[in-house]
């Protein structure tokens, strides 16, 4: 244990995620004899990003302003809704510049074991949005594991009666790489998903 | 299939060991508790990843080491592959194959195929059902390893839905339980019905070959036979406790109207199936059944907070003709029934790839002591078929001498174990 305030950082550092007790000490020792310029705009990043950056009124993703860049851009195809987990799918979607919709993120997954239900994701405002038919194709690209099927199933069942098409993202095998290098659950949904060429 | 060099480092009560195993017959002889069992479960864990004796890998690393390692020759015919595999208990294990780069544990899974039998193997007729479903689960991933993704997802979403009905229960239940639920059902139904179709699939494979190798073990005239107990049907014990709610009324419609969106996951007429024949069930009817099931058990299961359905709480009927054998068998019988149990899935093995020298090591630790002369011998016939046996036992007279090759003895020098050839005679 170390004195009051480089205990209190290594601490506060410890319940970031990702970073063991190991990590934080680490972390908390380049904190200290780094130059106090440095970590004097590191902790006005934290504070800026607790005070500006909120979510937006209308998609869930972090924002500046009331509505997200996404959102008020007039480009962007407003019949296409890409459904995401977190807001770092929306970057890693993003990255790709092929998708040229807009976006609704949930905050999470249907998970009842971290005590996530439907009710405390962002799927009633979803609804609200499709209320009127300028959509026309919701996109579900929740992660594909149990939780994201979950998810993904749900959403089926909520949606599938209002008549909008649904699509869910392909899963199988990697581009550029070894079919033999497939995992087995992967290469067998590559075959489930198979397309037909002709 | 076969193992030609065997080094354990810090495995159990092994400090370091070095072992050279001969193809055919191979015996670890020594006292109670030098360490000849945890030679047959390193060979059955670089096969399986997992111990016949113990369910996390801790007790496998000798007392006050962090891991251990077990390194293994293994030939299938001309090829050979060197296996590695290094367990560090609470982390993740790793392995190497043919000193290439370190590669995930589960890579090694499929590369060297044993049968292993023990005398924990008794627990296979007298322990409870979680025995009897591991062995065509354990059966099933090690001939078609995929399958234990889904075996792992299946107790993950069980975990989920337990978890929900748990929320329900302290919540109360509204609308959005019930479609969260119904999602549950459809999640448990797909991985479920993958399992129990690979049970299943097991269960026949082995059907005939348990009846042979039991005739052929014990030359009597009752034959051996296995029967699956499905949670589906709702006669099975798993089932059963809650028939009594079956015939009640239906659950009120309260689910809004959402639940009826979704069409059933198979879409069967599953009212007109005969639950009895569930072996000749597709994938998608097992599913549509499992999720009908789901839906006539709610309330129970809304009551004591638990998935009452699935292939968890299944299990599998051991009889001579039509006796059981829990409860009802000697122990010779009942010995020869766990036996006959493991020749059997040796055999679905050798069925299941007959290509040369692909057939499983067969390890029968302690085995001999439990039998009459006469069964010995029918077992030593059996055994001798293998392209390599292990075989361990406390004394030299318990084993047929027709098996006394290769005899490796085992001690223990101030509780470390060690090997050494023993020439015998």
């Amino acid at each position: 244990m170390y004195e009051g305030a480089v205990q209190d950082l290594i601490d506060e550092l410890g319940r970031l995620p990702g970073i063991g007790p190991k990590s934080a000490q680490r972390v908390a020792f380049h904190i200290l004899e780094a130059d106090g310029e440095d970590m004097k705009r590191l902790a006005d990043a934290i504070t800026t990003v607790k005070e500006k950056v909120k979510f937006c009124a209308i998609c869930f993703n972090v924002s500046e302003e009331n509505t997200c860049r996404i959102c008020q851009d007039s480009r962007r195809d407003p019949s296409l809704l890409c459904v995401v987990e977190e807001s770092k799918d929306v970057m890693a979607i993003e990255r790709t510049r092929s998708f040229r919709g807009k976006y609704h993120v949930l905050g999470g997954s249907i998970n009842p074991i971290a005590g996530i239900g439907p009710d405390q994701l962002h799927i009633r405002e979803l609804l609200s949005r499709l209320s009127d038919d300028t959509i026309t194709e919701v996109i579900v690209a929740t992660d594909p594991n149990l939780e994201g099927e979950a998810t993904a199933t749900y959403l089926y069942r909520m949606l599938g009666s209002i008549g909008i098409k649904l699509t869910r993202l392909a899963s199988g095998l990697p581009v550029g790489g070894d079919l033999e290098y497939a995992d087995d659950v992967t290469l067998g949904r590559a075959f489930e998903g198979r397309t037909v060429m002709s | 299939m076969r193992i030609s060099q065997l080094t354990l480092t810090d495995f159990r009560s092994y400090a370091q060991a070095q072992l050279t195993l001969q193809p055919g017959p191979n015996v670890l002889l020594g006292f109670n508790g030098v360490g000849k069992t945890n030679i047959a479960e390193a060979i059955g864990y670089l096969s399986t990843l997992s111990s016949h004796r113990v369910s996390q890998d801790g007790p496998l690393v000798r007392h006050g080491e962090q891991q251990a390692f077990i390194r293994a020759d293994a030939h299938r015919g001309t090829r050979q592959a060197l296996l590695e595999v290094e367990i560090n208990p609470g982390r993740s294990n790793r392995a190497r194959i043919n000193r290439g780069n370190p590669v995930r544990a589960t890579d090694v899974l499929g590369i060297l195929r044993t049968v292993l039998f023990a005398p924990e193997d008794l627990e296979l007729i007298k322990g409870s059902p979680t025995v009897r479903r591991r062995l065509l689960d354990d059966l099933a991933v090690q001939l078609r390893p995929v399958l234990g993704r889904v075996r792992l997802d299946y107790e993950k979403v069980l975990k989920q839905r337990n978890a929900l009905l748990k929320s329900i229960r302290h919540q109360g239940f509204t609308a959005t339980h019930e479609s969260t639920l119904a999602v549950w059902d459809h999640q448990l139904a797909e991985a479920g019905s993958h399992l129990l179709k690979a049970r299943l699939q097991m269960l026949s494979a082995l059907r005939p070959h348990v009846a042979t190798a039991y005739e052929q073990l014990s030359g009597s005239v009752r034959t051996a036979r296995v029967k699956y107990l499905s949670s589906l049907d709702g006669e099975a014990p798993g089932a059963r406790d809650s028939s009594a709610d079956a015939p009640g009324p239906a659950d009120p419609p309260d689910a809004d109207d959402l639940s009826t969106a979704l069409p059933d996951p198979g879409a069967a007429d599953v009212a007109s199936l005969d639950v009895s024949a569930l072996e000749s069930f597709s994938r998608e009817d097992l599913a549509a059944l499992m999720v009908q099931r789901l839906s006539a058990v709610r309330r129970e299961e809304r009551d004591r907070a638990i998935t009452l359905v699935g292939p968890h709480r299944d299990d599998i009927a051991f009889t001579l003709d039509e006796v059981p054998v829990k409860g009802f068998a000697s122990h010779g019988e009942t010995w020869s029934f766990a036996l006959a149990l493991r020749l059997a899935a040796y055999r679905v093995m050798v069925d299941d790839d007959p290509s040369e020298g692909a057939q499983p090591v067969l390890i029968l630790d302690d085995v001999f002591a439990e039998l009459d002369a006469r069964r010995r011998r029918r077992l030593a016939e059996l055994a001798a078929e293998a392209e390599q046996l292990i075989v361990t036992a406390a004394v030299d007279d318990d084993v047929p001498a027709s098996l006394m090759h290769n005899a490796l003895r085992v001690e223990s020098v101030d509780q470390i174990s060690q090997v050494t050839v023993h020439e015998r005679d």
